[in-house]
């Protein structure tokens, strides 16, 4: 058994255990938690074979942005502290058929792939190739998926804005304003 | 190393020794480097504040740290009753790790780094920026009102202002053309003037920007509104003790080496002296000139680590909606035109300017330190002030 499969080994038990632990949580940050673990050592795999551009990507959206922001919205809807989740059998029975359903697609389409990419193998493009890619084979896409954020961001921003309607018709109008505070 | 080793032990145990050796060098340079920086915290906000400091434990007090770990140690390891215990347990080691694992891709002289990666630059961001998850952690299973708030600020500041850090990196990297925090040093080889902070006045400006922003990442004071005792207690750290709280603080003490490491690669030449017009490393052998190349690059990352401190303690705290709307309404778009601007110089500026320019702006701020060493020299003490600095 080489170094290769072994670390493999370590990281896809990791990653199987703290996906189990996601599903299994009674509360959601706990669930976040495992999920946390989950994606970083989706990240250590790609940082396995070697694409070390896609694993610190992995890092600083899936675990510094959206589990963060997973976290925080946890932290200010809840009702209570440590909100236990409930989760009917009828829950339970849906939510199972649909994960075999994925789980099913995934391992067929990942053994058509063939065999699986080993450190052996040429290293897969780094920062340079892919730019070069996203602003001229892939310029499309990327473009498309650019203006998506900024809908989303506009949005968002319009969602979050300060009422002004609502400020002026307060009969404390020397509040202060909303400042940035989420 | 690995080549050594690989002549006495199968390939794949030689990985695991060398990786093995690598972490041990990385936990003890942290745990060193933490040891000395908590003791010149304190010294240094003692003299700032008209005291003396720790004196007592060794010579200079030295010894201080030592004393701290020890009565930490024997701490009781306290977990509050209603509280979310594991999340309460591994909150401390989350934070801890993230600041670690940064440290692996970072260089301290040529090649002289634990794993040398080819989007260093994005990596180090990247596992730095997932340590605002242990604070959170810890806010949220302390199951207290204090810790919650506390826990809320630093993921709101901390993702707010990952934005304008990044782009302050990036303004750097568009010179370089290469994550690879190896190259981008090798690049500032030579006299001080090669350095990117003198490189024009976007990357002299983004290294401010970098710098302050990077203080508000590691909730370093004025920006330390997670802890903020005079608010919340002692926020997210409320209801931690022993050797759990000193991981808060010795990741807190690595992620602040990390980033001004990380300023110093990025703008400051890295491990390069500025002085001389040859690589140490080239000209005094392998060994004598790596040491001594590691040693530039941990003065001048401790240096800024001291840059900190002092800020720390000379500069009151913000609100929390000053330092919301310091990120959104003025880094941020300070950034961008920080990137946008460095793009247009390197393009459209013609090679005489740039070259001016960086003379200019080299010997410009040379000269107004001097000026402003030699003015802080001149000052003497006020008469009410004048035994402030007499041995007692």
């Amino acid at each position: 058994m080489t170094l290769d499969l072994a670390l493999f080994v370590v990281l896809a038990s990791v990653i199987a255990a703290s996906a189990i632990g996601v599903v299994v949580s009674h509360t959601i940050v706990r669930s976040a938690v495992f999920l946390l673990f989950t994606l970083i050592g989706v990240a250590f795999l790609y940082f396995l074979i070697g694409a070390e551009f896609l694993g610190a990507a992995q890092l600083i959206v899936y675990v510094g942005g959206t589990l963060v922001l997973l976290v925080f919205g946890g932290m200010l809807t809840s009702g209570g502290p440590f909100q236990t989740l409930k989760v009917r059998r009828l829950e339970w029975l849906f939510g199972g058929l649909v994960a075999l359903a994925i789980f099913a697609a995934l391992a067929q389409v990942s053994l058509a792939l063939g065999q699986r990419p080993t450190t052996d193998a040429p290293l897969p493009p780094g920062a340079g190739p892919l730019g070069v890619a996203f602003l001229t084979s892939h310029l499309l896409p990327f473009e498309i998926v650019s203006v998506h954020l900024l809908v989303v961001l506009v949005g968002a921003a319009y969602l979050a804005r300060t009422r002004k309607r609502a400020a002026l018709g307060s009969e404390d109008s020397a509040s202060p304003p909303n400042g940035g505070t989420p | 190393m690995l080549s050594t080793l690989d002549q006495y032990l199968p390939h794949a145990v030689a990985i695991v020794v060398a990786a093995g050796v690598a972490a041990l060098v990385v936990f003890t340079f942290i745990g060193a480097a933490a040891f000395l920086f908590i003791w010149g915290e304190r010294k240094v906000s003692g003299r700032i504040q008209d005291r003396l400091g720790p004196t007592r434990v060794g010579k200079f007090g030295l010894l201080q740290s030592l004393a701290d770990g020890i009565k930490l140690v024997t701490k009781e390891d306290f977990v509050p009753a209603g509280s979310d215990k594991f999340l309460f347990r591994i909150a401390p080691f989350v934070a801890f790790c993230a600041a670690f694992t940064g440290f692996i891709a970072l260089p301290f002289a040529q090649g002289v780094v634990a794993q040398p990666l080819n989007v260093g630059a994005f990596f180090i961001l990247a596992v730095l920026s997932s340590e605002v998850f242990g604070v959170l952690l810890a806010g949220y299973s302390s199951a207290n009102k204090w810790s919650l708030f506390g826990g809320v600020r630093e993921a709101a500041q901390v993702v707010s202002y990952e934005i304008p850090r990044s782009l302050c990196v990036l303004v750097p990297v568009c010179i370089a053309g290469t994550l690879n925090l190896n190259t981008i040093a090798t690049q500032q080889e030579g006299f001080f003037w090669n350095w990117y902070v003198f490189h024009d006045p976007f990357t002299f400006v983004a290294f401010f920007v970098f710098f302050i922003v990077a203080t508000a990442s590691c909730k370093r004071a004025p920006f330390d509104l997670a802890e903020a005792e005079s608010e919340l207690v002692s926020g997210f750290l409320t209801e931690y003790s022993g050797m759990r709280w000193s991981y808060f603080f010795l990741a807190e003490y690595a992620s602040m080496f990390a980033m001004s490491a990380l300023a110093s690669i990025l703008f400051l030449g890295g491990w390069h002296t500025g002085l001389l017009p040859f690589e140490p490393a080239t000209a005094f052998g392998a060994i004598l000139g790596n040491l001594v190349d590691v040693g530039v690059f941990i003065l001048k990352g401790s240096t800024l680590v001291v840059v900190m401190m002092w800020m720390r303690w000379s500069l009151p705290r913000l609100r929390i909606d000053q330092v919301m709307s310091t990120c959104l309404e003025y880094f941020v778009p300070i950034s961008c035109g920080l990137l946008i601007g460095v793009c247009v110089w390197q393009l459209y500026v013609p090679s005489t300017v740039a070259e001016g320019t960086k003379y200019v702006l080299a010997f410009g701020s040379l000269a107004f330190m001097g000026v402003t060493l030699v003015a802080a020299a001149k000052t003497r003490p006020t008469p009410q002030h004048a035994g402030a600095f007499a041995k007692p």
